[in-house]
Order: structure tokens, then sequence, then C-alpha cells
């Protein structure tokens, strides 16, 4: 199986402080990789590279077998990269149907004198994206909710509303940064079958997920970050046996506890 | 059936627009229906790069400047019929603002607002110091455009400040539709979606910096346009079409009418334009009053005017 995306030695220092170091892994078609640490480990920091909001300070990020390193996300989206958000990133001025158009962008853009002009050929390739956007709200349940403005959406659907729009690129790699932080129990299950689904049909799927269970359950391979580091990866069985990362979880969990006693 | 946001409005504009002079006491007030015209011409193309793009300029009467002298200058030294001088200017505009905009819209908020002052304090000091080709600050006459004459030719025998009513009503239309046009559509939706979020705007495949280039780039045509009407109406021009009150009037006018709707912010180019007129019977306090309702306005009706309005005729929920 060719590898769609493989990262390699990809570090990044903020103001001398080493957020991530030297990480490497690789992602195949249709395979659930999740990258998972404590707070502050670094996770969220490496999609930042990876999706090109981060210039990388040291390492590659190989697409398709190009070379992506540092690539304005949109040129990103373009080669099939698609992304959500730890703190979402929904266009608050916007009705949920258009956010989800939003995401055809680079389907439906076309020229701009026939936008200017709501030439037929600009009208068509609008009513394409609307559909393919009804049709994926309806996927996630929010079709009844097309017309509401996005902002008056509550936050587990937020968080639906941006893996649909993330799926509207239609995307070969798809990186979902806590798809299920703030859903309840029926939500995160939604997503859990959503996601297995997309992985499915060949995307390969890269998943930061604070939700131990959900991760383990989905999940083909998981990479451990510790400190900005790669301390273990391997299928979910073998790392959870893993001294390593069961150290590192215990450490954050009592610096957590110490922090608690002190407030 | 239900009309579209993009029917109502043009409706409601071309109903305006048509009715208004049966309550008008005398031909003073065409002149002023055709300024209101001319200002909701160039706060429609602010719309959209304010309201659509989320981006700000305070130098966009610069380019009304390009737009009047061009309707000055080219037919006097090259000959070149006032109408097309017009169409020029728009193309000249357009251009500067491609070249101009590139560099300045990497800059966001503040810094954005600063440098497009500047481009257009560069604009009205040319227009002042060049006298030997724009006549300085005295200003410069503008050839007729015949119009008139051409309407009068086809049976529409009209008063001057009638005929410059009806003619910049047809093309603040027009502007609205254009403007219209976008909102819904894909480039629309790709403006609006950095206004948003530009972070989330770039990972769906938005080339931000070129949208942001188009937006600037079709406000300055618009601005253009309505210095051109400016030239055409007056047959003379003066620099203080492109001094930076001007500027920053347009951008209240957007803001206070409603900067996210074409006739919000027009219903705002027609307050600000009319207000000084009824003000002036409090002769001193006029910058006074109007400030103060500037003022009273933005903070009690963040959204603008029109859309704060309406919000409350429709009820809260909405």
């Amino acid at each position: 199986m060719s590898t769609l995306l493989s990262v390699d030695g990809l570090g990044i220092t903020f103001g001398g402080l080493r957020a991530v170091h030297d990480v490497g892994f690789s992602l195949q078609p249709g395979e659930i990789l999740s990258v998972i640490g404590p707070n502050g480990a670094g996770k969220t920091t490496l999609f930042n590279m990876i999706s090109g909001i981060y210039h990388p300070g040291a390492g590659k990020v190989i697409l398709d077998g190009q070379d992506v390193t540092a690539m304005r996300p949109d040129l990103l989206a373009r080669r099939g990269m698609s992304r959500t958000f730890q703190n979402l990133q929904i266009f608050q001025n916007m009705t949920v149907l258009e956010n989800a158009i939003a995401g055809y962008h680079l389907q439906e853009t076309g020229s701009f004198m026939a936008d200017l002009f709501s030439l037929p050929a600009s009208r068509a390739r609008a009513r394409t994206a609307k559909d393919g956007a009804m049709e994926l709200l309806a996927r996630v349940g929010l079709d009844r909710a097309a017309e509401t403005e996005a902002g008056n959406l509550s936050y587990g659907k937020l968080k639906r509303l941006e893996i649909a729009r993330a799926l509207a690129l239609n995307p070969k790699v798809l990186l979902l940064d806590e798809p299920a932080a703030g859903c309840n129990a029926v939500e995160t299950e939604e997503i859990d079958h959503m996601i297995a689904e997309v992985a499915k049909s060949g995307v390969g799927i890269l998943l930061v997920e604070h939700d131990m269970k959900m991760v383990m359950r989905i999940s083909n391979h998981i990479v451990v970050l510790d400190h900005g580091e790669k301390i273990a990866e391997g299928d979910p069985a073998t790392v959870s046996q893993n001294p390593a990362v069961i150290a590192a979880y215990l450490r954050a969990e009592a610096g957590a506890d110490a922090g608690a006693a002190h407030a | 059936m239900r009309l579209s946001n993009k029917s109502a409005t043009l409706l409601v504009l071309a109903a305006l627009i048509a009715l208004t002079p049966i309550f008008f006491p005398s031909s003073f007030y065409y002149r002023v229906g055709s300024l209101i015209f001319i200002n909701g011409l160039a706060v429609t193309g602010m719309v959209i790069l304010i309201g659509y793009a989320g981006q700000i300029s305070l130098g966009h009467a610069g380019f009304a400047g390009i737009g009047a002298y061009s309707c000055a200058l080219m037919p006097v030294h090259w000959g070149i019929p006032v109408l097309l001088a017009a169409v020029l200017g728009a193309i000249i505009s357009a251009l500067l603002a491609f070249l101009v905009g590139r560099p300045i819209l990497r800059l966001k908020g503040y810094y954005l607002g600063v440098a497009t002052l500047g481009f257009g304090i560069l604009v009205y000091m040319a227009l002042t110091n060049e006298a030997w080709l724009t006549g300085g600050p005295d200003g410069t006459q503008v050839p007729d455009s015949g119009l008139r004459d051409a309407a009068k030719a086809i049976g529409i025998n009209l008063k001057n400040s009638e005929f410059w009513y009806w003619f910049c009503g047809v093309v603040l239309m027009i502007g609205a539709w254009l403007a219209l046009n976008l909102y819904v559509s894909p480039t629309g939706r790709a403006l609006r979606a950095l206004h948003g979020s530009e972070i989330a705007a770039r990972t769906v495949g938005v080339d931000v910096a070129r949208y942001k280039l188009q937006a600037f780039v079709i406000s300055a045509v618009y601005a253009s346009a309505a210095g051109s009407l400016v030239a055409l109406q007056n047959q003379f021009v003066t620099p203080d079409i492109a001094g930076y009150m001007h500027s920053i009037e347009w951008v209240t006018m957007t803001v206070l009418g409603g900067a996210g709707s074409v006739l919000g912010a027009i219903f705002g180019a027609g307050i600000l334009t009319l207000l000084p007129q009824v003000l002036t019977m409090f002769a001193e306090y006029e910058q006074l009053l109007l400030g103060l309702i500037m003022m009273l306005v933005m903070i009690f009706m963040r959204d603008g005017l029109l859309p704060s309005v309406l919000r409350l005729i429709r009820g809260k929920d909405e």
C-alpha cells in the first residue's frame, strides 16, 4: 500500500521552548491514526505544522509523494488535505448551510465576472455546491438547521458542522482535532461511526482526541506524544500496555491533582 | 412565493427612487437625491469591502478623485469623450487598487486603515499640488457629457437636476444589483468566509490574499464611478472629492446604516447626506448633533440602523 501522508523529523520551537521535536509517522489510505498525549504534549501544534498553519523549524511533510512542508493551507486543500479545529473555526456570520457550502469552495469557485453578473454558469456552480452541502448536512443530522445562523448552534452541533465542512472538500487526508470534545455519549458515538465510515471510503484520518475509549475503539495505529516528543507508537493494544505511555499519563494526572490540591 | 433578499432589496430601492420625488417641495431636492445616490453607489462598494470581506479602507475617496479627474482631464488633454473617460477612470482605479492593494492588504485592522488613509491623502496631495495638470486647489472644469441632450433627442426632456436624479438612480440600481449578485455567489461566500474566520477560509481552499484584493479592486471601481458621477453632474471638480473626510464619511455611512447589507448602507448614505441639510436649522450645533447621533447609533445599534430597526419590527427572536 502506498503511503498517503508521511511526517518525518518534524519540529518547532517557540521562543526557545521545544514545542515539538523530531516527530515522524506515516499514514496509509483508509487508516485511522490517532495522536494522543497529555495536555500540552504538542498534538495541536503538530497538526498546525502538518496543515501549513505553522512553519516547522525542522523536518518534512510528504503528501502523496510530494513535499508539502510549510505549504499554504489553501494549496494543501487543493492537494486533498482538510481539517477541523480544536477551538471551533466556524463562519459565525453565515448560515449553517453556507458554512457547509464554503467547504465546496474549490469546486464552486469560477470566474469573478460570472459571479458579478450572476451568469447561469455561476448559478449552476452554486447550485451544485448547495445540493452537495445539503446532503452532507443530512449525513451529520443538521439538515433541519440549514437556514439557522451558525452562531446559534450548540457546541456539539458546531463540531459536526465543522466535520461536514471538512468532508465537503472530498479530502484524501482528514485531520480531526478533538472532534468529540464537548459532545455527549450519543453524539460521540455518532461521530465515531462517521469517522469509521469516512475511513472505509479510503480517506486517511489523523485524529487528536482526549476520549480514550473512542481512540482505543476506532484507531488502527496510535502515536503517543509527551513534551513534544514521540514516546511510543503501535496498535491500540500495544500502546495501552506500554510502560512509558502509562507513566506519562500518570504523571500528567498527578500534576493535575497537585494543581487541584493547590487551588 | 417568498421573495429572495436580492429581489426584495432591488424592489424597495426602485420604489424609493421612483416614488420619493412625489414629495419633493422644490427641484432643489432632486439635487440632494442625486447626491444620496452617488454616496449610495460608493457605499455599496464599501459594503463589498467592509461588510462582505471584513476589510477597512480610509482612502477610497482617492479612487473617487481619480474617477472625477479622469472626466475632467482626459477630454481636455487627449480629446477623449467624457463618458469614455469615466470608463477609463474606473479602469485606472482598478489597476491602481490592484497595485496598491497587493502590499497593503497584508496588513490588518488599524494598520490597514492607516495605510489606506495614506493612499487617499497621496491622491489628494497630487490633485492639489500638480496645478499645471489639475488646476490645483481651485479645481477645474469638466466638459458637458452630452447625456442630457442625448436623453432629449429620444424624447426625455428633463430639467438638469431632475435628469441627474434619474440617471444616478439608475446607476445606483445597477451597482446594487451587482453587489447583491456577488453576495450569494461563490465569490461572495468566499469573501464572507474569510471575514468570519481567515484560518478556516484558508483550510477550505480560499486564496485569502486574492479574494481580499478582488474586494478592494471592485470597491475602488464603485468609488471611481461615484467620483465620475459627481464630475459629470457638477461639470466641475475640486481636489476635495479625494479628501480623507470624504473617505471617512463613506465608512461611517456604511457602518451606521449596516455594513452587512446593501440596502442598510444605502440607507446610511441617505441619512448622513440628509441630516446636515435638516440640521442646518441648528446652525452651529449641526456637527455636534451629527456626532451625537452617530455615537448613539453605534452604542445602541451595533449592527447598524437598518438591520437593528428590522429586527425590532420582526420581534426579538429573529
